[in-house]
């Protein structure tokens, strides 16, 4: 395996020219994952004793986090002006009068995305036109994935004629816990033929694939099957994304990148609502891959609360107070 | 502020920056002493005897800190009273009184927890991190259980004594946690101290100081003297200290064993290590790669059990070295102050020039390097984390106690040759297990010798698990049940009477080595020596004449030699199979050895009578004993076991009880059969291999004692018998580098000291009478757990566990 070097930031176009084609199902490659709950455990919580960032350099990594987050609503009572006031709110993420005094004005500070259902995605799509801001669509039955095969297939390409840029598709947990790796290859691959040129972002559910190593190998299938980014949780299982569960993806991330030379993106969503929180994840990615993974081409936060939180920290480094709710436009 | 820039920029660069800790109230502290301290005695700080101080540093920064005393032999002495006047009261004290002082002390570390890291980190070099999050919380922890200890101490430990007053000194690399692992255990025991702190690490300790006069302790319990080498070595000299317990070097260790040889003073050591971390192929190799920055690329690597020797299965070796790579350039060198920092700086330019000459041994030698390439500034004494691959085991860097952030990288083919790798060393402190296999893991395990084997994990600690070593690492436990024992003996022992001109036993040998002219009407019988299972005639070719108290030849014996001693610690050796037998069999050879000695009580009976000159009645009732001996160690095969921590994380410690190995006993003269198995019974009914010096003068029992072993299925080697003179046989036994333990009763209180001398060579345990006599007949004094705990070595095996 080679080493991991720093390098600039990848543009969108790069890494389309070098977007993952998959590989072989390679189940040998499959039987040498081992993962060891403890030292995980270990890894995370030595990890945030090891590294923190502080004043200006929280700033910067906090807009950064926007820039990272995919804007979700996933709710039943979604509608129209919802999702149309969800995406100005991805325009403009943060008070401007907070960007201007943080000197950022110029940087154009948007969300990575604006995640939601194939129903709302012509809406997303129409309030975002004037902006490079991609439409995710979840899809394939969203979240359990179990509705019949074609219709699956059928959910991804609506969602990519009516605009979605990228698809959040969901597994069959039941591949992984079986042990099917074929069956699970077979259909994360069908998904990505079905996408096009839209990117696959895979959602492993990890809350539901009971250990770990469940979770290292079903990241490793994804990504042979040609995922762009693996992601832990559809947001509806009763545990979503931590960093135990990170740590093993990401070092699959970087074992294929290793063995295959392509860059996977990182999801994680849900419950992650917290400034705080988000620091650590872009700690875990900057240490555990490289600074190729602190930008929206390959590194995407799902989270619907966690943006609130950053602006009241952005205006309490502006002000020196701490802030509060209602100063800041709901989304 | 130009906060506006350096967003933007830093928004591109996604770097750390920095995040420096204050130290603005570690130096309010210091300066409220204007950065001046003395000792810490009888409850007070003092001025030195003689107006002589030495600087402390920031090693980071190069800044000075303070001027300390530096104690003169006056200042031990004024210390040492204070530690003397202070023991009376603290040990009538009871338990829950001292337990309350000792909760205090918990309480108030963690009070000013963060103080006490800061000023750790400034006066050590090591990370804020490292002392915030893991020095600062086990020094409350180990105050918290010790304090438990100290409630429970009468109900668990009974018929056992504090020492007394016990002097202890303590290393640089890990200031505020030794001071509590020395501190804690020995006035939970009711003992009182007096602790020298390193030269190079002064300050935590006067803090602490100030917290046990916060806390009330009475004054004199806890003695702090300041200095240097001549200061500890004038502690460990004198007269009215009544144990010795050191942290350090393997070198400074023999020096103070040697130096405490005879005194009868207690004697902990816990020295300097080489430890393997063995990577299978089956492990989680990412996990193993950060067991390896836990293990040893932690506190700069100034760690005594730092995992410093990597054993890789060849298969994944290229992978296991790319990672490590990999890994070395996340890492981050600087400022220990600053919270994103994996390693600080190194203590001094002593160890750092040290470091790098041994780093320029190894690639000289042949190794290739793996440097971090990430910077480090200029000052203060940065060495980055460093690998040597692939090393050969004679190399230097192979052997060396390099004590610094540099792996030495070995491949291996099979779990077989793993294992020998590991214990291919003199020290024998920890190891660490990377295999997802279970069986595997934990058939290791037990072969490892470690004082401390950690599965899929390193350098994890608790109050609660013994940590300690075998062979040149040291002997005595720090932490748990038995790191108490290392503060207590039993209450007996201080009873004790030397031999008097009445007991001492000198004529049961004729000195001569002409013929004597026997007479004895049976037909003549002709002892040899037992080795190997075999009677075999003595290297020396000579005999000696064994008299009766009148002078009668009773018989003759063989004159062991040094040879015979080679010959019977070979035959120890290929033994090993006994220190891995089930207790159960051990258990059954020890009855049946009963049954056998039983069938010819009579003859082993007259033979005593002859000997000795003890009434038949007496003989009668020594062998008696000596069968009900050897029941009692019949008994305690399968029941002398050890015991499951649960420290406060996902993991069970397993607190094994491991055979020594091969131990020499030198039997006592009186009672030459109830001496005898008195000694052999424990030791080999825990798994050792046993060389005896049967009774100097009274040696014809022993002899006769082959025939019993050879009709009682004890495997040859395990137990080797060995007639002559005591004195000639035990400087063999003492200086021989395959022995692990010596146990000595001889009535000659020279012996003891000689054995405690000579035993620096591999550092070999020891338990002498130092000329005090004990009572065989006595199970208070002659049988017993004290037996067993000295037959034995704890392993804490530490598995941590969950999916």
């Amino acid at each position: 395996m080679s080493t991991i070097t720093s390098k600039p930031v990848i543009h969108q176009l790069d890494i389309h020219q070098n977007r993952n084609s998959g590989t072989a199902l390679n189940l040998e490659w499959l039987d040498h994952i081992q993962v060891n709950f403890s030292s995980v455990e270990g890894r995370t919580k030595s990890l945030l004793g090891r590294r923190c960032v502080k004043k200006q350099w929280q700033e910067a990594w906090l807009l950064k986090a926007i820039t990272c987050m995919d804007l979700t609503t996933l709710g039943g009572d979604d509608t129209k002006g919802r999702v149309r006031r969800l995406c100005a709110k991805a325009k403009q993420p943060v008070r401007r009068d907070i960007i201007d005094a943080l000197g950022m004005t110029d940087a154009k500070i948007t969300t990575g995305a604006v995640c939601v259902y194939h129903e709302m995605v012509e809406t997303a799509v129409e309030a975002l036109a004037d902006t490079n801001i991609p439409v995710a669509a979840v899809s394939t039955g969203f979240p359990h994935g179990l509705s019949p095969m074609p219709q699956r297939i059928q959910e991804i390409k609506a969602s990519v004629k009516a605009g979605a840029k990228e698809i959040d598709i969901v597994i069959t947990r039941g591949h992984v816990l079986t042990g099917n790796w074929q069956a699970l290859y077979d259909e994360v691959s069908s998904f990505r033929e079905a996408c096009g040129d839209a990117h696959l972002k895979t959602i492993l559910a990890t809350g539901e694939l009971a250990t770990m190593r469940n979770v290292a190998k079903a990241s490793m299938v994804a990504m042979m099957a040609g995922a762009d980014f693996i992601k832990t949780s559809t947001g509806k299982e009763s545990v979503n994304a931590n960093l135990n569960v990170s740590l093993t993806m990401v070092r699959m991330i970087r074992d294929y990148f290793a063995e295959t030379g392509y860059k996977i993106g990182y999801k994680p969503a849900g419950g992650i609502s917290k400034a705080k929180d988000a620091l650590s994840y872009l700690i875990l990615m900057k240490e555990e891959l490289n600074n190729d993974w602190l930008s929206p081409e390959l590194f995407r936060f799902g989270a619907s609360s966690l943006l609130g939180d950053i602006e009241r920290q952005l205006e309490h480094f502006v002000t020196g107070h701490y802030s509060a709710n209602n100063r800041h436009p709901l989304a | 502020m130009s906060t506006e820039a350096n967003t933007k920029e830093i928004f591109e660069t996604m770097d750390y920056g920095t995040a420096i800790e204050s130290d603005a109230h570690a130096w309010e502290w210091l300066k409220s002493h204007q950065q001046k301290f003395g000792h810490f005695i009888y409850g007070e700080m003092l001025i030195p005897e003689k107006n002589e101080y030495f600087s402390t540093y920031n090693p980071a920064t190069g800044d000075r800190l303070a001027d300390v005393a530096c104690g003169t032999a006056g200042d031990v002495d004024t210390a040492v009273k204070s530690a003397r006047s202070a023991l009376a009261e603290w040990q009538a004290l009871s338990c829950y009184e001292r337990a309350k002082y000792m909760y205090a002390i918990a309480r108030l570390v963690q009070k000013h927890a963060r103080l006490f890291a800061v000023l750790e980190t400034m006066d050590n070099g090591k990370p804020i991190r490292e002392t915030r999050d893991i020095d600062v919380p086990l020094v409350s922890r180990h105050f918290y259980h010790h304090a438990g200890w100290a409630q429970l101490l009468d109900s668990e430990f009974p018929e056992h004594t504090a020492y007394g007053v016990v002097g202890q000194i303590i290393p640089w690399n890990f200031p505020l946690v030794m001071l509590a692992w020395k501190i804690a255990p020995a006035i939970a025991a009711g003992n009182t101290v007096v602790l020298k702190p390193a030269e190079q690490t002064p300050l935590t300790a006067m803090l602490f100081a100030e917290i046990c006069m916060e806390a009330g302790l009475p004054d004199g319990v806890v003695n702090i003297i300041q200095g240097d080498g001549k200061t500890g070595s004038a502690l460990v000299n004198h007269d009215d200290i009544d144990k010795v317990a050191f942290t350090g070097s393997t070198d400074v260790g023999r020096i103070i064993r040697k130096a405490t040889a005879g005194t009868n003073k207690g004697l902990t050591l816990e020295l300097g290590g080489k430890s393997p971390i063995i990577v299978f192929d089956d492990a989680d190799i990412d996990g193993a790669v950060e067991g390896i920055v836990n293990g040893l690329w932690f506190n700069q690597g100034e760690v005594c059990c730092a995992v410093s020797r990597l054993l890789v299965q060849e298969g994944i070796a290229t992978k296991m070295h790319e990672k490590l790579k990999a890994r070395l350039e996340k890492f981050r060198v600087g400022n220990p102050l600053d919270k994103s920092i994996d390693m600080g700086s190194i203590i001094n330019k002593t160890q750092f020039d040290r470091i790098d000459s041994l780093v320029k041994k190894g690639v000289e030698e042949g190794a290739e390097l793996m440097q971090s390439s990430t910077p480090a500034p200029t000052t203060g004494y940065f060495y980055p984390p460093t690998v040597l691959a692939n090393v050969s085991p004679s190399d230097t860097v192979a052997t060396t106690e390099i004590f610094g952030p540099v792996l030495s990288t070995m491949t291996f083919r099979t779990h077989e040759e793993a294992l020998a790798l590991a214990n291919n060393s003199r020290y024998g402190l920890a190891a660490s297990v990377w295999s997802e296999n279970i069986n595997l893991a934990l058939d290791l395990a037990p072969k490892l010798k470690a004082g401390v084997v950690w599965i899929n994990s390193a350098n994890l600690f608790d109050a609660a698990c013994g940590f300690g070593g075998f062979r040149e690492s040291g002997f005595g436990r720090e932490g748990g049940r038995e790191g108490m024992h290392a503060y207590l003996k039993p209450s007996f022992i201080k009873e004790l009477k030397p031999y008097d001109k009445d007991s001492i036993i000198n004529n049961g040998i004729s000195k001569e080595h002409g013929i004597k002219n026997a007479g004895i009407e049976q037909i003549d019988r002709t002892p040899k020596i037992y080795i190997c299972g075999k009677q075999a005639r003595p290297d020396s070719g000579y005999s000696l004449s064994v008299l009766s108290p009148s002078g009668e030849l009773l018989g003759q014996i063989a004159e062991g030699s040094r040879k015979d001693i080679r010959n019977a610690v070979e035959a120890a050796d290929k033994a090993d199979g006994w220190s891995k037998a089930p207790n159960h069999l051990r258990a059954q050879i020890l009855y049946y050895i009963a049954e056998n000695l039983e069938m010819r009580r009579e003859e082993f009976a007259k033979c005593i009578v002859e000997m000795t000159g003890v009434s038949k009645e007496e003989a009668v009732k020594e062998v008696e004993i000596s069968l009900q001996r050897l029941f009692t160690y019949g008994a305690w095969c399968d029941k002398f076991e050890g015991s499951v921590h649960f420290p406060p994380m996902r993991s069970i410690t397993l607190a094994m009880k491991e055979p020594v190995g091969i131990m020499g006993i030198i039997c006592p003269n009186e009672m030459p059969l109830l001496g005898f198995v008195s000694l052999i019974a424990p030791a080999i009914a825990m798994g050792n291999r046993v060389i005896a010096l049967p009774s100097e003068q009274h040696p014809l029992v022993a002899t006769l004692f082959y025939q019993i072993l050879e009709t009682s299925d004890l495997p040859a080697g395990v137990l080797n018998i060995i007639t002559g003179w005591h004195e000639e046989l035990t400087k063999t036994l003492a200086e021989h580098d395959n022995v692990d333990a010596i146990w000595c009763f001889a009535e000659n209180k020279n012996i003891s000291t000689f054995v405690e001398e000579a035993s620096i060579g591999n550092l070999k345990r020891t338990w002498c009478n130092n000329g005090l006599k004990r009572d065989w007949v006595n199970p208070i004094e002659a049988e017993g757990k004290e037996f067993l705990e000295r037959g034995t070595e704890i392993k804490n095996v530490w598995v941590p566990y969950g999916e």
